[in-house]
């Protein structure tokens, strides 16, 4: 038999995380703090938006780019808290989670060989997209002493002729770094520049402690070479629903619309109903949610900071990036071993690209009890280690 | 900062104020002084347990009560719900709008003794015109705490 699959997606390697799960599914007392996902359930009156929904017997397709309705409120989400106005007939698109999004965006903005600057440590999905694509990726470690930010020079020696994309992916997964205003002027005049687009994956938008979320999309000159993804999953709390979506010039959206159309038809239904209701009336609950991440948040830093653990402080997201180079392992050395002896699971950063070698994504969408059990392990075992040199 | 201590220890009033002072980015004084005020003030009035008496084997029998009564004039609820709260079984009294005028709650050992409580020492009050027994059956959820179930972590153990 001839090989069925295609030599592309064979020189895709697995993602890193995977052998990790399986340790850690077997493991049954053990205790992680290695997920990516909110702790919290979906606020009961989006839950039950999306059960009237069903009621009423809304179990059809919607049009491909997703209800008028909600198309229009993430519209006037991004008004009103970017100050950029999208036409939801032409500008938007609902799509399967932020994941989708990043999909259909490199698959129509990518000719073979073009290059994609994709920052690292990142989110998984960034790499085999492009590959997928055709694109040719171009990782781009940032530096824990930049505080993981994209600087102007860094983005301006990874640009080369093919250069037509690059990915933004702020608050940031998995070190929790967030870029500014004056980080994203700094870097705008070098996109215009050289005449590259943006994917700008904004999913953690809500989740910044330090200031309000800026998205690239509010530069001057950004927003017509800008395709923003975000979604309902990490500010909602709505993993399970996949619902997200992305917005941008009409030019790129009409052609993800098209394959939206064809590889997908349209978001889940019941999804989108209750999404109408969470952008209307869920502004209190992000709230909330904020606030108690941004407390465990602070009790994590004070505890790295008395057990001189050096990490960074993130400003975004659910994730603290800290450093364990004085112990001479690599990352997945010391995330194995400190899950043998302690019983505590956490995320190698070489998960999310090389360059996150040295450090480890610890997750923050647990109960304040629960991340004290847990790093009350890591200290014990932190000082086991330092004694033992 | 008041909001925010409020909030804290509504939900856990054990909480160590140098850890809630971390959490709040604050300074440890600064909330404990806060919180001093804020009970010198009235604005925090006791700190209590949740408990869920179903899992002990204390017999105990809770009820609400709604009354009807007379206001009087010049003192309005007043005077009555002052006589029946300084009751020591009375839980709670609440001055409430609709059907009738008062809910009391209350807790006895056993229905005979939330019955007598009813017929002997309320019921007689001269500004009393009706009272309706309610007996709680099962909490589900109390002071924001579910009770009947069990929070349990249905996320995979970990994600990308």
């Amino acid at each position: 038999m001839r090989n069925p699959l295609s030599d592309k997606i064979t020189t895709i390697k697995p993602s890193g995380i995977r052998r990790f799960f399986d340790i850690v599914s077997e493991m049954e007392d053990a205790i992680s703090l290695g997920v990516g996902e909110p702790d919290f359930d979906t606020p009961w009156h989006i839950r039950d938006e999306g059960i009237y929904s069903l009621e009423k017997g809304k179990t059809f397709y919607t049009s491909n780019a997703g209800i008028k309705e909600l198309r229009q409120e993430i519209c006037n989400y991004y008004s009103r808290k970017q100050g950029v106005t999208y036409n939801p007939l032409t500008e938007a698109l609902v799509t399967v989670g932020g994941s989708e999004g990043i999909d259909l965006a490199l698959r129509c903005m990518l000719n073979p060989g073009e290059e994609v600057i994709i920052p690292t440590p990142c989110y998984v999905s960034y790499e085999p997209c492009t590959v997928m694509a055709d694109g040719v990726p171009v990782i781009l470690p940032l530096k824990n002493e930049n505080q993981f930010r994209l600087t102007p020079e860094e983005l301006e020696s990874a640009i080369t002729e093919k250069t037509k994309v690059l990915i933004l992916a702020f608050p940031n997964n998995p070190t929790g770094a967030i870029m500014e205003k004056e980080d994203l002027e700094a870097i705008a005049p070098i996109i215009e520049k050289h005449d590259i687009f943006v994917i700008s994956d904004e999913i953690y938008s809500e989740l910044s402690y330090k200031s309000k979320h800026v998205s690239i999309c509010s530069i001057p000159g950004m927003r017509e070479r800008t395709v923003i993804i975000n979604g309902f999953s990490k500010a909602y709390a709505m993993t399970g629903w996949r619902l997200g979506y992305a917005l941008g010039p009409e030019i790129i959206i009409k052609q993800m619309i098209k394959l939206h159309q064809f590889a997908i038809m349209c978001a889940p239904t019941t999804s989108q109903y209750a999404a109408v209701e969470a952008l209307k009336n869920g502004d209190d609950d992000v709230a909330e949610m904020t606030e108690a991440y941004n407390q465990r948040r602070r009790f994590l830093m004070n505890e790295f900071k008395e057990m001189n653990l050096p990490c960074f402080e993130p400003f975004g997201a659910f994730y603290v990036f800290p450093c364990i180079k004085e112990f001479g392992m690599t990352s997945e050395e010391f995330a194995l071993k400190f899950l043998e002896e302690e019983k505590v699971a956490v995320v190698p950063g070489t998960a999310f690209g090389d360059c996150g070698e040295g450090f480890l994504r610890i997750s923050y969408a647990y109960s304040i009890e629960d991340l004290k059990v847990a790093i009350g392990r890591l200290k014990k075992f932190v000082e086991r280690l330092r004694a033992e040199k | 900062m008041r909001e925010k201590i409020l909030k804290a220890i509504e939900k856990n009033s054990r909480i160590d104020l140098k850890e809630l002072a971390v959490m709040l980015g604050e300074e440890e004084i600064n909330v404990v002084n806060e919180i001093a005020a804020m009970e010198a003030e009235g604005v925090i009035c006791g700190y209590h347990t949740l408990i869920d008496w179903e899992k002990t084997s204390i017999e105990k029998v809770s009820a609400l009560i709604e009354v009807r009564v007379t206001p009087q004039r010049g003192q309005g609820f007043d005077t009555i719900a002052e006589r029946i709260y300084k009751y020591p079984e009375v839980n709670s009294v609440y001055l409430i709008s609709g059907g009738f005028d008062l809910l009391v709650t209350l807790e006895g050992k056993s229905l005979k003794e939330v019955a007598n409580f009813v017929t002997d020492k309320l019921s007689t009050l001269d500004t009393v015109l009706s009272t309706a027994t309610h007996f709680i059956l099962k909490k589900y959820k109390d002071h924001g705490t579910v009770i009947a179930k069990k929070y349990v972590d249905e996320r995979l153990k970990m994600t990308p």
